[in-house]
């Protein structure tokens, strides 16, 4: 019985794919059906009249539309950069780039285009470079063609044959090494006739780094080769840095407008499982190639490879971007805030229905692993101003992928701490959810909270420190919270 | 590892007063290695020879420069070097007034570089004993296998700009020499005799199959492989008319 009616489910599918199908083969216009169709000319033999200069933007921005253009000839100007950049708050890495940015910079070509690409390697750097096209049809990509030693420039140049979103990266020995520290990016190949207008396009990439320390460990981190060849990430990451798109640098859009973002993954090992927390994607580019798929929850994003996500905003609010391989989201440092800001839909979200936040720790508290440490000596209590400069540390590696840059928390999700009443009323409740986690409703400036805060690893220096820090920021009051504070609260 | 090194500046910065001797060169004794990639995966014989203890400064360079006009920047034959050709110079004589005198000479194209050692009676030394000299720590001949060791070669390796430091700033090896990792690249005589690509993928399994043999070679310890891999690279992109910022070369002498 149950057997029969999946087989007719299954024939009733199959005919509504061959009408789809059908309907398919009469309309043109989609991206999808470029290749069969007789219109359009062979791209090996668009000829290009005209030539320019590429527009070369930093993430997370694209350069224009080629909707308005023919295909021409177009010249790429790459500068190869090795420089040392912030991973995170207090974490210095020494990052190789293209463009002086990580992901690199993103170029935007169309179908036809005759690219003349000028890879320049910059005089102070150490170590040659080249680089590997994914849209590249030749030996390695333009690999081959493209080895510059520090102080060159080189020059090549390849034909735009198929459309879709590629990944770029160098590809010099040892070749993992360079993916790691940050050589890679995107290369857009529009359809003759462009994408579809939208009203907002963005250019995300995700990346795994390996450092000496572990994740948050204060200073200058050296690259770790071992933990790379054992795919132990450190940090993942979106556009090269924990905190690369929240607070300031948050994405932005209103209330209906039409996103698009060019997602890539530059690896060098983990496979992305792009989410965004409070948003159904309407159209996905599998793979970024020609195949479409609609209303998705989560792509998979493979390493080298990217995806074009489109989706349309319909309430304001925090939409989070995240790896939803979840650990690597709250733990790792893969995410990042696109604000929408606009007219409230109750229809759509009524406000008081809590946003599907996964929990990865469950309903219950969880604590972290704690090592075992021997007994500190008595140390001498830090002044303020110190307390305050490692709380701030503590703050970015500990509390900011919950609570947000500047305390704001996430509404319906995670509670604000600036000019937070619950905060301020009193300090040892506040000592104690640090020490021993907290779950279950509270409210927090008039809005219910239902959440879960694991119990957090530190020392109690580290909690009186954290814990001043947040007290005297974004409006709080002012309370410094010593070390004996925190040993009592413990003790208890 | 890294106080070590502070120390040993410190006490180099004594015994550099001897430095700048027409002949402060160490004794290298000859030995069987096996070289990671090259001719022949076979071992390779290297002989006795000297090799200078510091790269060649600055200062030295500009002695040369001195006796030999024909090298100078507005003198120099475009062949045999290009346009960043002592770029760190703000005349023919003269740094740049942020440059060291007795920092590594860099910006020098492989032409430039041997006929300077030609001029002193010695020779740029061939890639094996170049490599052989490098394989060295403080303690031992050979430090291939240590993990501190190559970690320092690496780390060495990701920063930019470490040219701008005295010549013997980094550590002094077991033969005393200093700067074989550390300070900049070097020149080696026959420096294209490996020939690489720089794209890795057709470096493993093209022509070049001892590559191959590298590249399968490496365990999870291997850090080592790396390290070389990086040098052969830096070596496969260089031409002989090329000046490059972090590059530098020391003379070496055959012994009769």
């Amino acid at each position: 019985m149950i057997d029969s009616q999946i087989k007719n489910g299954l024939r009733r599918f199959a005919s509504f794919s061959l009408l789809l199908g059908a309907a398919s083969l009469f309309s043109c216009s989609g991206g999808s059906n470029q290749e069969h169709s007789t219109k359009k000319m062979n791209p090996e033999d668009i000829k290009v009249v005209s030539e320019m200069m590429a527009e070369l933007t930093a993430p997370p921005f694209v350069p224009k539309s080629t909707a308005d253009r023919a295909a021409t000839k177009l010249i790429v100007h790459m500068e190869i950069l090795e420089e040392t950049g912030q991973m995170a708050d207090g974490v210095d890495y020494v990052y190789w780039t293209f463009g002086g940015t990580v992901p690199g910079s993103f170029i935007r070509t169309k179908v036809g285009d005759e690219v003349e690409f000028h890879l320049k390697n910059h005089p102070d750097n150490k170590l040659p470079h080249n680089i590997d096209l994914h849209a590249v049809t030749g030996p390695g990509g333009g690999a081959v063609s493209s080895f510059v030693a520090p102080g060159r420039e080189i020059v090549f140049s390849f034909k735009t044959l198929k459309p879709g979103l590629y990944v770029y990266h160098c590809a010099t020995a040892p070749v993992g090494m360079h993916i790691a520290n940050g050589m890679y990016g995107l290369i857009l190949v529009e359809p003759e006739e462009g994408l579809p207008p939208v009203d907002k396009e963005y250019y995300v990439m995700q990346g795994d780094f390996y450092t000496e320390g572990k994740y948050g460990e204060q200073g200058l981190q050296a690259f770790d080769m071992q933990k790379a060849i054992d795919e132990k990430a450190d940090y993942v990451v979106f556009n090269g840095k924990v905190g690369a798109l929240s607070g300031e640098d948050a994405l932005t859009a209103k209330v209906g407008e039409t996103v698009r973002i060019f997602f890539g993954n530059g690896g060098p090992n983990l496979v992305s499982s792009f989410h965004i927390i409070g948003e159904i994607f309407d159209r996905v580019t599998v793979e970024a190639g020609t195949l479409v798929n609609e209303d998705v929850q989560t792509t998979l994003v493979p390493a080298g490879g990217a995806a074009m996500i489109e989706f349309k905003v319909d309430v304001p609010g925090e939409l989070v971007l995240v790896d939803h391989s979840i650990f690597r989201a709250f733990n790792k440092g893969a995410l990042g805030v696109m604000n929408v800001t606009g007219p409230e839909n109750p229809k759509i979200y009524s406000g008081t229905i809590q946003e599907g936040i996964y929990l990865p720790e469950g309903g219950t508290i969880q604590s972290m692993p704690v090592e075992d440490k021997e007994p500190a000596a008595p140390v001498a209590e830090k002044s303020k101003a110190e307390k305050m400069a490692l709380g701030k540390k503590l703050y970015g590696s500990t509390c900011f992928a919950c609570h947000q840059a500047n305390g704001e928390g996430i509404a319906g999700a995670f509670p604000p701490l600036a000019k937070a009443d619950y905060l301020n009323a009193d300090v040892d409740r506040a000592i104690n959810i640090v020490l021993r986690g907290m779950s279950g409703e509270i409210v927090v400036n008039g809005e219910k909270y239902n959440s879960v805060m694991t119990a957090q690893n530190l020392t109690d220096e580290e909690v009186a420190s954290v814990m001043t820090f947040v007290y005297n920021s974004w409006g709080n009051n002012g309370t410094e919270v010593t070390t004996d504070m925190v040993k009592k609260v413990r003790s208890k | 590892m890294f106080s070590k090194f502070v120390t040993i500046v410190v006490i180099i910065f004594f015994s550099l007063i001897s430095y700048g001797q027409k002949e402060n060169m160490a004794l290298i004794k000859g030995g069987v290695y096996t070289p990671l990639y090259g001719t022949d995966s076979t071992p390779v014989r290297v002989e006795n020879f000297k090799i200078d203890v510091y790269p060649v400064t600055n200062a030295e360079y500009v002695q040369f420069l001195k006796d030999n006009p024909k090298w100078r920047k507005s003198n120099v034959i475009a062949l045999f070097a290009d346009d960043n050709y002592m770029r760190h110079f703000k005349d023919d004589l003269n740094l740049k007034d942020n440059e060291l005198p007795d920092g590594p000479m860099t910006n020098v194209s492989w032409f430039a570089a041997k006929k300077y050692c030609e001029c002193l009676g010695k020779r740029l030394p061939t890639l094996d004993e170049w490599e052989y000299v490098g394989m060295a720590d403080e303690k031992r001949v050979d430090a291939r296998t240590k993990e501190e060791y190559n970690k320092f070669i690496l780390s060495w390796y990701e920063k930019p700009n470490s040219y701008n430091q005295k010549v013997g700033s980094t550590f002094k090896n077991f033969w005393g020499v200093y700067d074989m990792h550390g300070l900049v690249w070097e020149w080696t005589q026959d420096f294209n005799s490996v020939l690489i690509t720089g794209e890795s993928r057709s470096d493993v399994d093209g022509g070049n199959q001892n590559l191959f043999c590298g590249g399968a070679a490496l365990g999870s310890s291997d850090l080592m492989n790396y390290a070389a891999f990086m040098r052969y690279a830096m070596r496969g992109s260089l031409k002989a008319n090329y000046s490059v910022r972090n590059l530098g070369f020391r003379c070496a002498k055959s012994i009769k």
